[in-house]
């Protein structure tokens, strides 16, 4: 019998041949990674366990993100104990406000994610490495905590459900629709505690921006990761980013999968999920008349050079509704420079954009464009949950950038092929 | 360990965004959070429960973010425990590390009604509904969590190892 791709990382990490989803085991993990939410409480509880220091300063990422630049004095506490820990760790990687991104965003651009490693992340959208063939997941700040102390954590197997795409895209349609038709159709625990391994001649030709975007929402499914094997785009992204030194594990043939899941998306439209939650999704053509009052584009969902360009091409030689708030979030340093450099923030300014340094802001209520009562806000990040972008009686619809740029010139939720 | 608590029940995929929303994320003092728990799924909660009650609850509760402050949140307000169909794999993860007692059973969940009166006996995963006299079993932990349980969290857990080692 074979293994997936899930087994045989952590089996590799576990110091064993074999293994069966089910059981538990504990693993070497090769990074672990916390924001300026939870790693506050991951120091206090790391203080608790008594030992004097983290297990490797290399393998530690530290990315205030969230609320930053802080946008109160609370935060400013949170951010600045993590500031200190980062220094007394001697922890190298620790990104500062002017060198940061969204930790998503970030960690893959500067070489910190391979394929074959185990990544534990104080952040539920760790998931998304499993785009370079990773096995990123989703932790509280104790296991944080527990992992900076010990560089292990322990993880249950999770079964594999494959999802296969074949077809051929419709223009507008991205990676963030097909992971949106997905979440639509199994739900938001129709991957509860199992690992989902995207393949398919779609996935073969998506950039990695759009893989990257599927991995990220398989959180949203309930999913332990959300893998896709490597291959030559992975390898070329990789280029000059990283060593060499990484191991590729692929699904065998034969291995044992709870599910196989196939899709033929040749007549998939651009997708919107409606509030409040990812699972609510509808075709574009049956969206209705949704006027909105906000748009945001950017997160660690689609705040990739990718996703700029995409916008900017809707939005070139436009001007957003007068009543509407549009907001980019460009996903790091490096993206806001390269969107600088093409001249796509020119584009979006013009367009009436406020585009601003990377943060995740406003995806979780933050701050940088909170919801008022009764509002609505297309966006391209990732939840839609009751309050999850301010008011609880605001209103989140989920889009990939095209639609939430076209969205932005109508000033209701709109196909781009009606404004481009 | 033996609880006993009158039931708050709620339907499926609570999220932690509900049970603390990001707003009040610039702190993780429990005593803080725990003022607005589930704040924006039940404005009353914290008013109207009494501290032991239990939160019974459908598929797929805390799912979302990682935040451990909406396990911090719901222990801090005085729950004594949750019991639903299934939970968030991270929200099951947190609770475990913290110690909280969660439970996993459907009989219970779809057998208990809001404002009954249940004993939940956690070494057992045995729990009566004492305003229905009824009996459910809850589904049994792993071994290793079972451990991690029974030593008060993973901190508590590795703080025993660092000790033996040292």
């Amino acid at each position: 019998m074979g293994m997936t791709m899930v087994e045989k990382i952590l089996a590799a990490h576990a110091g064993r041949e074999s293994l069966e989803p089910g059981e538990i085991v504990n693993a070497k993990l090769d990074l672990v990674l916390g924001n300026d939410i939870t790693t506050p409480v991951a120091i206090e509880e790391f203080e608790k366990i008594g030992v004097e220091k983290v297990f490797d300063k290399d393998k530690i990422a530290l990315v205030p993100d969230h609320f930053t630049p802080n946008k109160d004095i609370n935060s400013a506490g949170q951010t600045k104990s993590i500031r200190e820990f980062a220094a007394e760790m001697e922890i190298t990687n620790y990104f500062e406000i002017g060198e940061m991104g969204i930790e998503h965003c970030l960690l893959p651009e500067q070489g910190l994610v391979k394929p074959g490693q185990i990544i534990i992340g104080a952040d539920s959208h760790t998931c998304t490495y499993g785009a370079f063939g990773a096995l990123g997941t989703g932790v509280g700040s104790t296991d944080m905590a527990a992992g900076m102390a010990t560089g292990e954590a322990w993880f249950k197997v999770p079964e594999t459900m494959k999802f296969v795409f074949s077809g051929e895209l419709q223009p507008w349609v991205s990676g963030k629709d097909l992971i949106l038709h997905t979440i639509g159709d199994i739900g938001v625990d129709g991957a509860l505690y199992r690992a989902m391994e995207f393949s398919g001649e779609v996935i073969d030709k998506l950039s990695m921006a759009d893989r990257m975007t599927i991995s990220n929402m398989a959180i949203e499914a309930g999913g332990k990761c959300g893998l896709i094997a490597p291959d030559e785009k992975t390898f070329k992204y990789l280029e000059g980013r990283v060593d060499d030194d990484y191991q590729v594990y692929k699904s065998d043939e034969d291995a044992n999968c709870y599910d196989v899941i196939e899709y033929d998306v040749s007549k998939l439209e651009p997708q919107v999920a409606f509030p409040h939650s990812p699972e609510n999704t509808r075709p574009i053509s049956q969206v209705g008349q949704v006027p909105i009052d906000q748009v945001v584009i950017g997160s660690c969902t689609n705040g990739r050079l990718k996703d700029i360009r995409e916008a900017a091409e809707v939005l070139k030689g436009k001007k957003k509704a007068p009543h509407v708030r549009l907001l980019i979030f460009p996903g790091t340093q490096e993206i806001y420079k390269q969107a600088m450099h093409e001249g796509l923030v020119e584009i979006l300014i013009d367009a009436g954009a406020a585009v601003s340094t990377p943060t995740c802001g406003p995806c979780l209520g933050g701050h940088m464009g909170v919801l008022a009562a009764g509002e609505k806000a297309i966006s391209t990040t990732n939840r839609n949950f009751v309050g999850r972008m301010g008011h609880p009686d605001s209103e989140v619809y989920l889009s990939n950038p095209a639609v939430a740029a076209a969205s932005a010139i109508t000033g209701k939720i709109v196909s781009p092929e009606e404004v481009v | 360990m033996k609880l006993e608590g009158g039931v708050w029940k709620y339907g499926d995929d609570v999220d932690t965004d509900v049970i603390i929303p990001a707003r009040y994320l610039n702190t993780s003092d429990p005593a803080e959070l725990a003022k607005h728990c589930l704040e924006d799924l039940d404005s009353e909660f914290t008013e109207k429960m009494s501290p032991g009650d239990i939160i019974v609850a459908g598929d797929n509760f805390g799912c979302g973010s990682s935040r451990e402050h909406a396990p911090l949140a719901i222990k801090a307000a005085g729950v004594s425990c949750i019991i639903a169909n299934s939970f968030a794999r991270i929200f099951y993860r947190n609770s475990i590390n913290i110690g909280l007692p969660i439970l996993e059973s459907e009989d219970a969940v779809s057998s208990i009604s809001e404002g009954d009166k249940i004993s939940v006996d956690l070494d057992q995963g045995l729990i009566k509904n004492l305003s229905k006299d009824e009996e459910y079993q809850a589904r049994p932990f792993p071994e290793f969590m079972q451990e991690l349980i029974a030593s008060g969290g993973l901190i508590k857990y590795l703080q025993e190892k660092v000790n033996k080692n040292g």
